[in-house]
């Protein structure tokens, strides 16, 4: 045998990788997703689907564009802006019109994602400010849900002010529990056949993806644990019913899918419970006390605003340092 | 502070492919070319000259500065050159080059040396050339006769063999337990150690039941297995494991009272009591998905690593990488035209594929680095900052903490260079520490003027 010198690679230790890279993580995010959207396209049709179809087509044509012209490597093969179109399709009502939907897909990927330096580099989760700036520019349509007859079949009920609109989006809880008839039972709440944002109704569909996550390793439970946990304790505290709290609204899409983003969450286990807490809070003060309806997407913003400082609250000490520093 | 029970690691594939290949001695090659370097510490300088008729363990090269260990040769011939080379590490050495006689006679200074006390236990360490066949090299005796004697208490023989596709330690064991034992119990005789623990990795429960059995009636050695997560075989890993104690970086073993020592030194010390022959000869794993006959070997010191590849039947493709040692902690090679030195456990080959890296992406923040950091540092945050040059974060976040065990690295999903980035970032924080100490050296002296 005579090698030549120089054909021989010499680099860094390690010489191997775990298989699993960031194309990986992401589809199997995109797996863990499709339970939800079954549910969603039986309880909403196929004006479901094609919403989701619209939000990913259009987020991952906004994610190759911005990055053609700003000239930076391609990403879209890296599937998080799949992810992405998902996610924020999951936010939307079945019925929105395509072309808000495709708004929303700008806001998230060319405004908080490529501008601030594509996937890893954006402070908070894509998704949720997409639906927060449709949710603030178009309140009547993003307010507006198919009502359904729980058997699959989509009666259209424009009405926003309809009970049934109450009770999905948890507007007034105080008010829902006074009048037990317009609240769904838990049990149609935990399978989903319910009304709301497109992903957001099914808790076990949700649950199921999530359990996949799990297991693959791709989540650790720490965040859907300590916001779910949360959520259930303070409406315990405050009387309510914890079941409704959990399975009503983005409770379970947030937890499971959007709280565990990881570019906009802390590091840490510690960092973790100290922000799922926080997102839990948030959401139901913001559901009890504030004017908004559901309070999900603000709680998510605001503690993916806290993540820079809550990773430095929680910096790992070192093995064998004793308490109070020393050397 | 949270008391843990276990140090944080990953789970790599072992690919112990050579696992039950016993250790074959390699014929001795034509030439064998010994450099005067095998070891952390001062250079050997050469004790004989071109011309000179030498034999199996007879000293080649010695230097009487504290720290270094005497090179022999493995062979018995003639010198034929003395040159200087260029190592693996990129720095200059001295290569004494031997033409072999075939005949392997052995030096008259090969006599079992006599031992009775710790000074004569020490002498014949040095004697031996002994220095840490875990990989880094260390000079034994220096190791074994620390500032604080009294302080040891514990004997940790290293059997962990931690790194994928390595199975040597392993077979050794298979092979040698007794001899080992016997090591053991000497070391803690001489050096006045109550325990010994023989920490084994739990993938070899044949040599842990081995051990097991023949430590059965010797109540101060204990056999440990160690959990299946890389890297157990790591010296503060190894002592956390054993007897839960930290060794922070810049301490060194002694002060948590350990001394670790890996199974092959301790049988090679032992062999050295036994029959005078010190360190000529080096068992390696030869692997890689290259090589044809993977198997492992015993080669004399100085042997081409080209040598040892066309012995396991040569490669059956291009080879693109040459690693010395394991794939998570060895080194690449530049070429195969160097030589096996004290400190090499494995030459693994590998083709284009195995050995072309993905391109970094972007980093997602996942924390698989975090969780897998032994030291419980935060690789991401270290290497962000060493691509902004950032001095004050590496120093906040430890980075002299880190040892290189590359389980970032490993886990990371955008294939982000982790341990190397650290690496040159701890460079960066030495030289600051140093230009520092000399600043107030420098302003001290000013001040007495």
């Amino acid at each position: 045998m005579n090698i030549k010198d120089n054909h021989l690679i010499v680099s860094s230790a390690p010489h191997v990788v775990n298989p699993v890279d960031t194309t990986h993580i992401m589809k199997n995010v995109v797996i863990a997703l499709m339970p939800a959207l079954l549910v969603a396209v039986y309880v909403f049709g196929l004006q479901a689907l094609i919403l989701t179809a619209t939000c990913v087509a259009s987020c991952v044509i906004f994610e190759g564009l911005t990055r053609k012209i700003l000239d930076r490597p391609q990403t879209i093969g890296d599937f998080s802006a799949v992810v992405t179109g998902v996610i924020l399709s999951f936010n939307l009502p079945a019925g929105l019109p395509l072309w808000m939907a495709i708004i929303g897909s700008f806001v998230a990927i060319v405004v908080v994602k490529q501008l601030f330096g594509g996937l890893g580099q954006n402070f908070v989760n894509p998704a949720i400010v997409g639906r927060i700036v449709l949710f603030t520019s178009f309140a009547t349509p993003m307010t507006t849900w198919p009502v359904t007859n729980r058997m699959g079949s989509v009666l259209w009920n424009s009405d926003a002010a309809n009970a049934t609109v109450d009770t999905i989006t948890g507007a007034t809880p105080l008010a829902l529990f006074s009048n037990a008839k317009d609240v769904p039972s838990n049990m149609d709440m935990f399978l989903g056949t319910i009304n709301g944002s497109m992903g957001e109704i099914s808790a076990a569909a949700l649950l199921l993806g999530g359990i996949y996550l799990i297991v693959k390793k791709i989540i650790e439970p720490t965040i859907p644990a300590a916001f779910i946990g949360t959520v259930a304790v303070v409406a315990m505290m405050l009387g309510f019913d914890p079941v409704f709290h959990i399975c009503a609204g983005g409770v379970m899409l947030g937890a499971i899918f959007m709280a565990t983003d990881y570019v906009t969450s802390p590091l840490t286990t510690k960092g973790k419970i100290i922000f799922g807490i926080g997102c839990g809070f948030l959401t139901m003060i913001i559901r009890i006390f504030a004017s908004y309806p559901e309070g999900v997407s603000f709680a998510l913003l605001l503690m993916n605003i806290l993540v820079p400082h809550i990773d430095k609250w929680t910096k790992l000490k070192l093995n064998g340092i004793p308490k109070g520093g020393g050397k | 502070m949270i008391s843990v029970k276990h140090l944080k690691g990953i789970h790599v594939a072992h690919h112990k492919n050579t696992a039950g290949s016993a250790i074959i001695p390699m014929p001795v090659p034509e030439k064998v070319y010994i450099p005067m370097i095998q070891h952390i510490g001062a250079p050997n300088q050469p004790t004989v000259s071109v011309g000179d008729h030498v034999k199996v363990g007879q000293v080649i090269g010695d230097n009487q500065a504290p720290v270094c260990a005497p090179v022999h040769s493995s062979v018995s011939g003639d010198v034929v050159a003395i040159e200087k080379f260029m190592t693996q590490m990129g720095r200059v050495d001295t290569n004494i080059v031997i033409q072999t006689d075939g005949k392997q006679e052995t030096a008259e200074t090969v006599v079992p040396p006599t031992v009775t006390n710790k000074q004569e236990f020490l002498k014949a360490v040095r004697d031996s050339g002994l220095v840490g066949l875990g990989g880094a090299a260390f000079p034994t005796h220096i190791k074994y006769n620390p500032r604080n004697p009294e302080d040891v208490d514990t004997l940790i023989i290293n059997g962990a063999e931690c790194e994928p596709y390595i199975t040597v330690d392993h077979m050794t064991m298979l092979a040698h337990a007794k001899e080992i034992v016997e090591g053991t119990a000497n070391a803690l005789k001489f050096l006045s150690i109550k325990k010994g623990i023989i920490a084994i990795e739990g993938n070899k429960p044949d040599a842990i039941a081995l051990f097991k059995d023949l430590t059965q009636d010797i109540p101060e050695i204990e056999v440990f297995e160690l959990r299946l997560v890389y890297p157990q075989g790591a010296e503060r890993v190894i002592i956390f494991e054993t007897t839960g104690r930290h060794l922070i970086a810049g301490k060194l073993p002694a002060d948590v009272g350990v001394i670790v020592s890996n199974v092959n030194s301790i049988l090679k010390l032992q062999q050295y009591l036994d029959t005078g022959m010190p360190l000529v000869s080096k068992s390696l794993t030869v692997d890689g998905n290259l090589i044809a006959r993977p198997q492992n070997v015993e080669v004399p010191i100085g042997t081409k690593i080209k040598e040892v590849i066309d012995f396991c039947g040569g490669t059956t493709g291009e080879p693109k990488k040459i690693l010395f040692g394991g794939p998570m902690m060895g080194r690449a090679m530049p070429s195969d035209d160097l030589a096996i030195l004290k400190g090499n456990n494995a030459i693994l080959v590998f083709d284009e594929a195995f050995s072309t890296m993905n391109p970094e992406t972007a980093c997602i923040n996942c924390g698989r680095c975090v969780r897998g950091c032994p030291m419980n540092l935060m690789p991401t945050v270290l290497a962000k900052a060493w691509d902004r040059k950032d001095l004050e974060t590496l120093k906040e976040y430890d980075a002299l903490s880190c040892m290189e065990c590359g389980c970032c690295s490993y886990s990371c999903p955008a294939r982000i260079q982790l341990s190397y980035k650290i690496k040159l970032a701890k460079g960066m924080v030495m030289d600051d520490l140093k230009a520092q100490a000399e600043k107030a050296k420098a302003q001290a002296e000013g001040g007495k003027n």
